[in-house]
């Protein structure tokens, strides 16, 4: 049978946030998807994760819109549907980067377990305007054994760091910080599927 | 690796589309498939899909109905091997019919329409199927070059099943005298452009009421296809 040729893909644009991360900014409109990963009963040590997302000057990009889809602590993706109000782990989360001045994201999740032998991580869609296609990625976290992780093994060894995010505390707060660069000597490493 | 429909996207870097020149990455991206293939996206239930998602005509009303032509925009989701997609999140946004968009930042010295929003979402049925109700959007101008505009267009957000089939579109109008003048447009395939244009369905409108659309949507099939 011949296939069909996809649909091609285009920019998300600037102007997404009022359909796909309304509450996040403000309007007048409701979400289905936002930047806590959590259910309302979701046990486990909260994290956050923090970063921005930058160009080929270094400049902090305020219209890009990021997705992360991880497995919960136990290492398994959630299969139900999510629903209007959910109380297990979602594992999946939305953020636009214009909601505040500094153009950074906050995600409020807890930190997968393994999944098939693979180390800790959160998968990430990265869409923005000027980006004609979405790019996938990966995070990782810097206090996990990422030695015999296979994905990380196949890559550039270096070029893994830039997809370990580095934990800290703030004020008692586990957070990890995930930067994203576009380009240059730090440029993420970015998937084809 | 790259067979023929992965042509039909866009490439990253489209330097008459200035935004990309900075923003797309400029190594190589790494193939990945064989740890990803098993990875699939959330599913939605209907508890997330308000009364009004799927009718922009009516899920911003404040006194009135919005301005515009009114047509009515459907078609069916799906994979690269005619399967249909179900239960599939489709996201939706666009201008208002003078080419506003609500957005805080917009600066387009057009009327914002009191009575739309201009976002909505739906869950395609048992056989892959959306549709939705809304105004025309119209044409907006934007900086990338002097006097350039946008054809008018709606933008699509699609979930997916598997996570490989995530996909952010745009679906423009038949005819458009802009489609010359849009790198946005200009940067898929030429072969593959056709794609984008919604085809205006006569036996779809609905009389004294709307006019209809459709605009079909292919998401990237190559996992999880048992006769390929
Ligand atoms: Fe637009």
């Amino acid at each position: 049978m011949e296939k069909l040729r996809q649909t091609p893909s285009q920019t998300v644009g600037p102007f997404f946030a009022y359909s796909l991360t309304a509450e996040q900014y403000g309007y007048d409109y409701n979400s289905i998807v936002k930047g806590s990963l959590l259910g309302d009963k979701t046990k486990g040590e909260q994290i956050s994760i923090t970063g921005s997302i930058y160009d080929g000057n270094g400049d902090a990009i305020s219209d890009a819109m990021i997705e992360l889809w991880q497995a919960d602590e136990l290492g398994k993706y959630r299969i139900a549907p999510i629903q209007s109000r959910n109380n297990d782990f979602l594992g999946f989360g939305r953020l636009g980067t214009g909601a505040k001045p500094d153009h950074g994201f906050r995600f409020t999740t807890v930190k997968p377990g393994l999944v098939n032998g693979q180390a800790p991580h959160i998968n990430v869609i990265l869409f923005m305007r000027g980006s004609l296609r979405h790019l996938y990625s990966r995070l990782y976290f810097s206090d996990e054994n990422n030695a015999k992780d296979p994905l990380l093994l196949s890559m550039d060894a270096t070029r893994r760091q830039t997809l370990i995010s580095q934990r800290m505390e703030v004020n008692k707060n586990i957070e990890y910080q995930f930067n994203i660069h576009m380009q240059g000597k730090k440029e993420t490493v970015f998937f084809n599927l | 690796m790259e067979d023929k429909d992965f042509d039909v996207h866009p490439p990253h870097l489209y330097p008459a589309y200035k935004s990309t020149i900075l923003r797309s990455p400029t190594k190589p991206l790494m193939l990945v498939k064989e740890f990803l293939e098993d990875v699939s996206l959330p599913v939605f239930g209907e508890s997330v899909i308000g009364k009004l998602d799927n009718d922009l005509t009516k899920n911003a009303r404040k006194n009135g109905q919005p301005i515009g032509e009114r047509i009515k925009v459907s078609g069916i989701v799906t994979d690269e091997y005619r399967r249909p997609m179900p239960n599939t999140l489709i996201e939706i946004w666009q201008a208002n019919a003078a080419g506003r968009y609500i957005h805080k930042e917009e600066i387009h010295d057009a009327p914002l329409d009191p009575n739309f929003l201009g976002g909505g979402r739906m869950l395609t049925d048992r056989a892959g199927r959306y549709t939705f109700y809304t105004v025309k959007p119209g044409a907006y101008p934007w900086g990338n070059h002097f006097n350039a505009w946008r054809p008018n267009h709606i933008h699509f957000s699609v979930m997916g099943h598997q996570f490989e089939q995530r996909l952010v579109t745009q679906m423009y109008f038949p005819g458009d005298p802009l489609f010359d003048f849009d790198p946005i447009f200009q940067s898929v395939p030429k072969h593959a452009r056709e794609l984008l244009i919604a085809k205006f369905k006569m036996e779809w409108t609905e009389p004294e009421f709307a006019l209809a659309y459709e605009f079909n949507i292919v998401l990237n099939g190559k996992s999880k296809t048992p006769f390929e």
